[in-house]
């Protein structure tokens, strides 16, 4: 087996920048001090987390004060969301789309538990959010609306600002999971109606552990994790300092490098998505293709089955996911494809590749010399084949 | 990450008589592409009545290919009358072994072997997928999956299990809407009601619990019902009250969601049972009011 790696599987997490990581060392040894301190030693560590503050909140297109840290892009959704309904107890709706992340649909399956009620919007056969239905689920009992920016398993990119005008009229507040599309698409939160807004470092080259939740000034906000005074009492817990400097870091580079998502990861998607379909049969691509996130290329392939594919891949060291049941030890395949109505002879084949600012030209070279014969192979395979 | 053995990396990647065989003696074809797994089985038989040639072909993951793999290299040479008696745990040796979650697919390589010696028995030469004995009889217990009863049972003693959760592994029954879950927890109760192995180690009573007057069971009973289950219920939205205590039998009833949630059954010996044997003695036992 070959050693080198072919990771396009960037938007389950990426790889962190060499100069984030670089950003971040010293505040593992050297500066180890507590930001809250009286002392200088300890004090002087806190103007580099207002530093990478003020980085995240340039690439949102937000004030500094709108920025709190988080552990993660979850912790940031339970926050909105149960900010929200604690700030307006009266409202027992909370309205989400059927192709959000767990961290916001588990969320509302809690909720329909604890006696909320959960309005789903439905999906189309391209994942496109179906706008008459929201505008239908949403009414003035409605607490807070989340709809995620972009799509994890299709790309997708939703209305959301439509969402939030829509939101606004029946005085709910709107949040958007935005940890898929911060980084790959522009933000802008200053034109923006959007309340709050949740992202997650590890999808943009920062590590694992650090997130954010965006609260528009004005917003009302209560704090989900309670403790100390830190981030203006919105979050409690001492800051964490390396991984928040990491996540300023991110910021500044995907600010840097906007353009070559749109550029070069979008060309490497394309070529790879479009040698596919010329040259494969019985393949489909999932999702709306006008409108998604320039990384993204979900493909079925059909009659055959997604950890099959993906276990062939691995021996060739490419990295990738896949929308099938089988690969999480859940029996049926993803919600975010059955929500769709893709037939079940593509749902159990269809592979997700996401790319990053770190694939090269000879990544998707390597994945088309491989792919066509392991759809080949596994074909021979299947029953359904001829 | 499937933490598959290299045995099963082996037939996965160098799969065994994969085809078809022209005009076979046996043939079928178990599972179907919307529960994720097929396999579609061929059997030629020589002379002396035994298995000369098999082949497969499977859509489904790889600990699937894997177990059809290892089936048809297990059965070749085999007498009907010998194939009859393989079981899924004769595919997963030759494996090494297999995922807890992935153990169905070698139960559809056992279908798959059983229904096409049926198959050649009652002389059906097309391999009509649900077409054996065991989807005939008994009733659906899993809609998602068309898993009836009478297969539940044939699996759950075949391979000792008993937790709903070993069901669904083996046999994918209650691994979607979960609708079911309860009724296979009913299946489960009857089918080691009896079972000497289970009930064998008869439960001690370290706490004493027996000897204690009525009044000191109820308030010991009732103070593990307040502090440790009721709050536990309460978070799901259900609730809890204590209505009578005779002997070791503890009495209650579900309330709120509890009541009318369709994993009752599961919630009260699960949460109930297993808290007040936890906390209170091992010896009790819990039951439903409403019966």
């Amino acid at each position: 087996m070959d050693n080198k790696i072919i990771y396009v599987d960037n938007n389950a997490t990426t790889q962190v920048d060499p100069e984030v990581l670089k950003e971040m060392m010293p505040f593992f040894s050297e500066y180890y001090g507590n930001p809250s301190s009286i002392h200088s030693f300890g004090g002087q560590v806190m103007k580099y987390v207002e530093e990478a503050r003020h980085k995240v909140a340039e690439l949102l297109g937000a004030r500094d004060t709108e920025i709190i840290f988080t552990s993660c892009g979850t912790e940031s959704d339970n926050a909105a969301i149960f900010s929200s309904l604690f700030l307006c107890p009266q409202k027992r709706k909370v309205v989400v789309s059927k192709v959000e992340h767990p961290a916001v649909l588990n969320l509302a399956k809690e909720l329909d538990r604890r006696d909320y009620q959960i309005a789903e919007i439905p999906v189309d056969s391209k994942g496109r959010i179906d706008l008459e239905r929201a505008e239908e689920m949403i009414d003035d009992s409605t607490a807070v609306v989340s709809v995620m920016w972009a799509n994890n398993e299709t790309g997708n990119i939703y209305p959301v600002e439509k969402l939030a005008e829509i939101a606004h009229r029946h005085g709910a507040v709107f949040h958007t999971d935005a940890v898929q599309s911060v980084g790959k698409v522009p933000v802008n939160m200053a034109n923006s109606s959007i309340d709050m807004l949740s992202l997650s470092g590890h999808k943009l080259h920062a590590p694992k552990g650090i997130g954010v939740l965006y609260v528009k000034r004005g917003v009302r906000f209560r704090p989900f994790v309670i403790g100390g005074h830190q981030e203006k009492g919105r979050r409690g817990g001492t800051e964490n300092v390396a991984l928040a400097v990491g996540l300023g870091k991110a910021a500044e580079l995907a600010r840097v490098n906007m353009n070559v998502e749109t550029t070069k990861v979008k060309a490497l998607r394309d070529r790879l998505e479009k040698t596919i379909l010329e040259t494969i049969p019985s393949v489909r691509v999932n999702g709306d293709v006008e409108n998604r996130l320039p990384n993204t290329s979900n493909i079925s392939f059909e009659y055959i089955e997604g950890e099959s594919i993906l276990m062939h891949l691995d021996r060739y060291g490419i990295c990738a996911s896949s929308g099938s049941a089988c690969t999480t030890g859940s029996l049926e395949p993803s919600h975010v494809l059955r929500a769709m109505g893709v037939p079940y002879t593509a749902a159990h084949g269809a592979i997700r590749f996401s790319f990053s600012r770190f694939n090269e030209e000879a990544d998707v070279d390597a994945i088309l010399t491989h792919i066509p014969g392991i759809i080949q192979t596994l074909r021979k395979i299947s029953p359904y084949w001829n | 990450m499937w933490d598959y053995t290299k045995k099963v990396m082996d037939h996965f990647l160098n799969p065994r008589n994969v085809g078809e065989i022209e005009n076979p003696d046996a043939v079928a074809e178990v599972g179907n592409i919307s529960c994720g797994d097929a396999l579609k089985l061929f059997i030629k038989l020589d002379a002396n009545g035994r298995i000369s040639d098999v082949k497969f072909k499977t859509f489904g993951c790889a600990s699937a290919i894997a177990s059809s793999s290892a089936l048809t290299e297990l059965v070749k040479g085999m007498t009907l009358d010998e194939a009859e008696k393989v079981t899924n745990q004769d595919i997963v040796k030759v494996l090494g072994e297999l995922p807890e979650e992935k153990m169905h697919c070698s139960v559809m390589g056992m279908e798959a072997l059983q229904a096409a010696i049926q198959n050649y028995r009652k002389g059906v030469k097309d391999a009509t997928p649900f077409d054996r004995d065991e989807d005939h009889e008994g009733r659906i217990v899993c809609h998602c999956f068309g898993v009836t009863d009478v297969k539940i049972r044939k699996v759950a003693l075949e391979n000792n299990l008993r937790t709903v959760e070993q069901i669904t592994s083996y046999t994918k029954a209650g691994g979607g809407c979960g609708c079911c879950l309860d009724d296979i927890q009913e299946i489960l109760d009857g089918l080691w009601k009896n079972a000497p192995a289970v009930a064998a180690p008869a439960v001690k009573d370290p706490t004493g619990f027996s000897g204690l007057s009525l009044v000191q069971k109820i308030l010991k009973i009732q103070d593990v019902i307040d502090k440790e289950i009721r709050p536990l219920l309460e978070r799901d939205g259900g609730s809890i009250e204590l209505v009578d205590v005779k002997d070791n039998k503890v009495i209650v009833r579900l309330k709120g969601r509890c009541a009318v949630c369709p994993t009752s059954k599961i919630t009260l010996k699960n949460t109930v049972q297993g808290k007040l044997r936890e906390f209170v003695s091992p010896v009790l036992e819990v039951e439903d009011s409403a019966g």
